[in-house]
């Protein structure tokens, strides 16, 4: 039997592009958190930088506005020594007509060596991968509601700093799954590193009914969604969207889903919050929780630098 | 295989003398990832004085990277000293082209300038590409290039060489 092979891998199984985290082996993302382990420390060191992307061009493609994962990508790429190119596609030729592909090639023919994409349509880094030239990789920044693999191997490194094992948690991802890349990407690793127990907790309306076969229990009752849990992920509900029929106000999504002090009681005593940012406070979280003890949020940040440095530097190693 | 026999215990021992010989007050002990860690450790349960070692990885400075790729299972650079104005004794287990002793002098100075860095190794097998001499070493050895020396420790601590390759 004919299996199509994953893009993200060479013929050796090593990971040339990060498109997704549907499909890579476990073994290569933990690969990618031990890497990043690694990395971390270099923000101790006297000299903030390690040479491994030196003479390398990292070309930021934000088709769509993002100033923080951007940043991020940008300080993980300059700390591995690469020059680094944002361009603001928005902004530039895509709004005079040019095609995808076509502002690609010429990027290429600027000697790029690594795409970092994000873009409204889901597929676009694929279709980029499929396209650009052999020793050019690509990562996915964000497309449309599909992947955020970043994001997930960040929540990933996160959970395993703070709960080690993965084999024994309870993990519930509260909000606005349906719009959710990082959900997406998240129930993706989780269940990839073992994780016995996933929920997805959130009102009809914003909690997809095709999670069951991804092995998640949906939960529309707050209470009943976190009780127990190791990990809580908050979603940011996402305000531009709250003028459809999705929800009747975002004051009565607080009072249903927004996590409280009150509410996380519910969880382990010991349960990590967490949010892939930015936070709307006194939305999906009070400002008690984003800033008590419980709280992961800022360390998710800190996490997500070593982890894009990690993934740049393994996928600029291996070649097609 | 080799007829090569190597005592990695016995070579351990003369290394300790060696080490003894070189130490200074005021040294900082630091071992190369993975071999030249396990010997500074042993060595520092050994020898109290010597204090606690650091670790240090070839990792993020190695000149194949773009060859080989990022290495798995490498253990991160971890120094419990400043190694600002430090002289420090660092450790391998087998020293051959020089190009791991190089990308380590790199990964150091990025934490800092020390005062100075003197060598010592349990086997120099020739084969030098850099140039990089270690100032003890207790065995000197020459084996073909495509033979890999390497050092393995036992669940006891006691040291054992391995030979692979063709001769």
């Amino acid at each position: 039997m004919l299996h199509k092979r994953n893009p993200q891998l060479n013929h050796h199984g090593e990971l040339i592009h990060l498109l997704s985290i549907e499909g890579l082996p476990r073994d290569v993302v933990t690969h990618i958190l031990d890497t990043a382990g690694t990395f971390l420390s270099v923000n101790d060191r006297e000299v903030k930088k390690v040479p491994l992307l030196r003479g390398k061009s990292v070309f930021n493609l934000f088709f769509e506005n993002s100033t923080r994962t951007r940043t991020t990508f940008e300080i993980a790429a300059k700390r591995l020594s690469a020059d680094v190119i944002n361009l603001d596609i928005a902004k530039s030729s895509a709004s005079k007509g040019e095609s995808l592909l076509d502002t690609i090639a010429n990027l290429s023919a600027m000697h790029a060596d690594m795409f970092v994409v994000r873009h409204s349509e889901s597929g676009a880094p694929y279709l980029i991968a499929q396209h650009c030239a052999p020793h050019v990789h690509v990562v996915n920044a964000g497309d449309g509601r599909h992947a955020h693999p970043t994001q997930g191997l960040l929540d990933m490194y996160t959970i395993r700093h703070f709960k080690k094992d993965f084999t024994q948690l309870s993990v519930a991802i509260v909000g606005d799954i349906v719009h959710s890349r990082v959900a997406r990407s998240d129930i993706h690793a989780l269940t990839t590193l073992g994780v016995p127990d996933i929920r997805a907790v959130g009102p009809k309306t914003l909690v997809p009914g095709d999670l069951k076969g991804m092995g998640v229990r949906v939960c529309h009752d707050m209470a009943e969604g976190i009780r127990g849990a190791d990990v809580i992920i908050m979603l940011r509900l996402q305000n531009e969207r709250m003028s459809g029929a999705m929800l009747p106000s975002a004051g009565e999504f607080f009072k249903n889903y927004g996590l409280t002090e009150d509410k996380l009681r519910g969880a382990k005593p010991d349960a990590i919050v967490m949010h892939p940012g930015p936070i709307n406070r006194g939305v999906e979280i009070d400002s008690s929780v984003a800033d008590g003890a419980h709280s992961v949020i800022l360390p998710q940040v800190t996490f997500g630098i070593a982890v894009r440095m990690a993934v740049m530097s393994i996928i600029a190693g291996n070649d097609a | 295989m080799s007829n090569l026999i190597l005592d990695a215990e016995a070579l351990y021992t003369e290394l300790r003398a060696g080490v003894q010989a070189l130490w200074r007050p005021g040294m900082a002990l630091m071992g190369i990832w993975s071999g030249g860690a396990w010997l500074a450790d042993r060595l520092a349960a050994d020898l109290p004085q010597l204090g606690k070692p650091g670790v240090i990885s070839s990792t993020l400075h190695r000149d194949d990277f773009g060859a080989r790729g990022m290495a798995s299972g490498t253990d991160a650079t971890k120094i419990p000293f400043s190694v600002d104005g430090a002289h420090i004794l660092l450790l391998d287990d087998v020293l051959f082209t020089g190009r791991t002793t190089r990308a380590v002098l790199n990964e150091l100075f990025d934490f800092g300038r020390p005062a100075s860095v003197t060598l010592a190794v349990l086997v120099d097998r020739g084969g030098r590409e850099l140039p990089i001499q270690p100032a003890f070493a207790a065995a000197k050895i020459s084996l073909p290039a495509a033979q890999k020396l390497a050092l393995a420790q036992g669940d006891d601590g006691r040291f054992t060489f391995t030979i692979e390759g063709d001769a």
